[in-house]
């Protein structure tokens, strides 16, 4: 089975935004709970692809700028919802509901983070980058756990979801819309980045950061950007998962949530645009139909994987395209 | 064509002045002075593991030296990275092959164009459709007698193919000093015929410090060569000097025949 990639492409979009328009005509808010699950995790390993697919570099501790973006809108929220005020030293403010403003910062907060922790991680390679991007999502996690200011373990629920002007956003399918656009709009510039001058130096680094070296640019610099850019996608899914929860809590900043990253991708399709896209998709109806038979689902996962690894090395793209994926 | 650069006195382009390098108790290069002069190929001959890929690494920036300086285009380059000295117009080809397997022959040639120009951050644009970068990339693969085979992957390319390659790579970064490290390892006669008479008039346009096996070939093109034995230069001088030295006929030559 050969099919051309951009008509995969367009299927897989039109049909996650078929499903919750069918849904909100037959009245099933929950798919459309789902679908917009989907659309969040898809986001947010569309982030990791970034570095991962093109790049090479292989995160495992992508939670850490889901759990950022997550906490963002959280501690925003929460201020606002209690009218307390949030001092930042140099200034303080009441927080926000305002989910532009949220995202904003999420994005703000991953990037420098995402700056701070790659000019450490990105000296090494390998099993190295893989155990010190952990160790950095973990440190997130413990601290997040002993914050009890915001709920410590027990995490922190946002009563009412945050507004977005000129939506309802607790109408399930407006906020789907809300999500897709934003889904739609990274993948347009993760598909224009692929191609660019950037793109194809980021990819060579990834083949051999050598042959980068001796055409006079510096790969660093190259994964740096990237791992930015990949940090703050992820860190802006986090925020508009916590606002689809109404909930943040420690568990976005888990490991387990990393490696679903992971596997999301490698379902889908490394490097590929729409490899997250198919992965999340996957992940999800999976999550959802299995789950209620076994609360062991995660060993069809398991399946799922082994078969890819073994049988479809570009996931479900490359065994629909007969390409292989990128080799990281 | 760009034009010699030319040097002040008679310059050297490119000179090393004592350099060292040990690992652990390897001397790999011991007190290594050597320069490349505007308009000459200088081979640098001698027998396997007698340094050569190491002192090519420390020049290009790869490997930093124990001591000694580094210097080009009157500049010392010795404290500067790999990608910094290819941006000052040091050209290099590998051993083995370093090309982006999963790619086309044009996308590799690209990167280079990519590096020459420094036009690496932009993020819309595709790289293929911006006719500057593929000006420039057809070019090096038109004088390599790469065109053809511009859009298949790099993969499925022979093994001369990739030497051309490297070659053309390296030739969209217009270098003022190529160091080419065994440009004809594992080539054919005819490959390596070819690719001799493209390195010959390659010599007007930059100067070539050239690490090479294939003896027919270095005697064809050096205008000098120095010996490498031991991690020291034993020799340098004119094909006819450095052939009659009864020094390196012991030391090497006399091995091979």
């Amino acid at each position: 089975m050969r099919l051309n990639e951009t008509y995969i492409n367009a299927a897989v979009l039109i049909g996650l935004l078929v499903v919750p328009l069918w849904a909100v005509m037959v009245d099933e808010p929950f798919t459309i709970t789902l679908a917009t699950k989907a659309v969040i995790l898809a986001l947010a390993a569309v982030g990791l692809n970034l570095i991962l697919g093109i790049g090479g570099m292989v995160s495992f501790g992508h939670a850490l700028f889901f759990g950022l973006g997550g906490y963002a809108m959280g501690i925003l929220a929460y201020h606002a919802q209690t009218f307390t005020m949030l001092d930042l030293g140099l200034f303080s403010t009441g927080g926000t509901k305002m989910m532009p403003i949220i995202w904003l910062v999420a994005i703000a907060v991953s990037a420098v983070i995402a700056f701070l922790m790659g000019q450490l991680v990105l000296r090494t390679g390998g099993v190295y980058f893989i155990m010190i991007t952990l160790a950095f999502a973990q440190m997130f996690y413990y601290f997040s756990i002993s914050w009890s200011q915001y709920g410590g373990e027990d995490g922190l629920s946002i009563y009412v979801r945050n507004e977005f002007p000129g939506l309802n956003t607790l109408d399930p399918i407006q906020f789907f819309g809300i999500c897709f656009a934003i889904l739609c709009v990274v993948l347009l510039l993760f598909s224009r980045l692929q191609t660019s001058p950037f793109g194809l130096a980021l990819n060579a680094t990834r083949q051999t950061a050598k042959r980068v070296e001796t055409v006079g640019l510096n790969p660093m610099h190259l994964k740096l950007v990237a791992f930015v850019l990949s940090g703050a996608i992820t860190g802006l899914a986090g925020a508009m998962f916590a606002d689809l929860n109404r909930f943040v809590s420690p568990t976005m900043f888990s490991w387990h949530l990393s490696g679903e990253l992971i596997i999301l991708i490698i379902i889908g399709g490394v490097g590929r645009l729409m490899g997250p896209v198919i992965g999340a998709c996957i992940f999800v109806v999976l999550e959802h139909f299995l789950g209620g038979l076994t609360t062991y689902w995660h060993i069809f996962l398991g399946l799922i994987m082994l078969a890819i690894v073994f049988f479809a090395r570009g996931g479900v793209i490359g065994l629909l395209t007969g390409k292989e994926g990128a080799h990281v | 064509m760009s034009d010699q650069v030319p040097q002040p006195d008679g310059q050297p382009v490119l000179a090393t002045h004592g350099l060292n390098k040990a690992f652990g108790a390897l001397q790999a290069t011991s007190d290594v002075s050597i320069d490349l002069r505007a308009g000459e190929i200088h081979a640098i001959i001698g027998p396997n593991g007698a340094g050569k890929s190491t002192l090519i690494n420390q020049i290009s920036g790869g490997l930093a030296p124990d001591s000694g300086r580094i210097e080009f285009l009157g500049r010392d380059i010795s404290a500067l990275p790999a990608q910094a000295r290819a941006k000052a117009g040091l050209g290099r080809t590998f051993q083995i092959s370093q090309l982006c397997m999963e790619d086309t022959v044009l996308e590799n040639t690209v990167l280079g164009a990519i590096g020459e120009t420094q036009g690496v951050w932009q993020f819309w644009r595709p790289a293929l459709k911006t006719a500057d970068l593929i000006a420039r990339a057809e070019a090096a693969l038109e004088r390599v007698g790469l065109i053809a085979e511009r859009d298949v992957t790099c993969a499925n390319l022979s093994h001369g193919q990739r030497r051309q390659l490297e070659v053309a790579v390296a030739l969209t970064l217009s270098p003022k000093a190529f160091i080419m490290d065994e440009p004809m390892a594992g080539l054919g006669a005819a490959g390596s015929k070819n690719l001799t008479g493209f390195l010959d008039g390659l010599r007007q346009e930059a100067p070539i410090l050239l690490v090479e096996h294939d003896m027919d070939a270095v005697f064809a093109l050096a205008d000098r060569i120095s010996v490498l034995v031991y991690g020291k230069i034993i020799a340098t001088g004119t094909v006819d000097e450095v052939r009659s030295s009864k020094e390196v006929r012991e030391a090497y030559l006399g091995e091979a025949a």
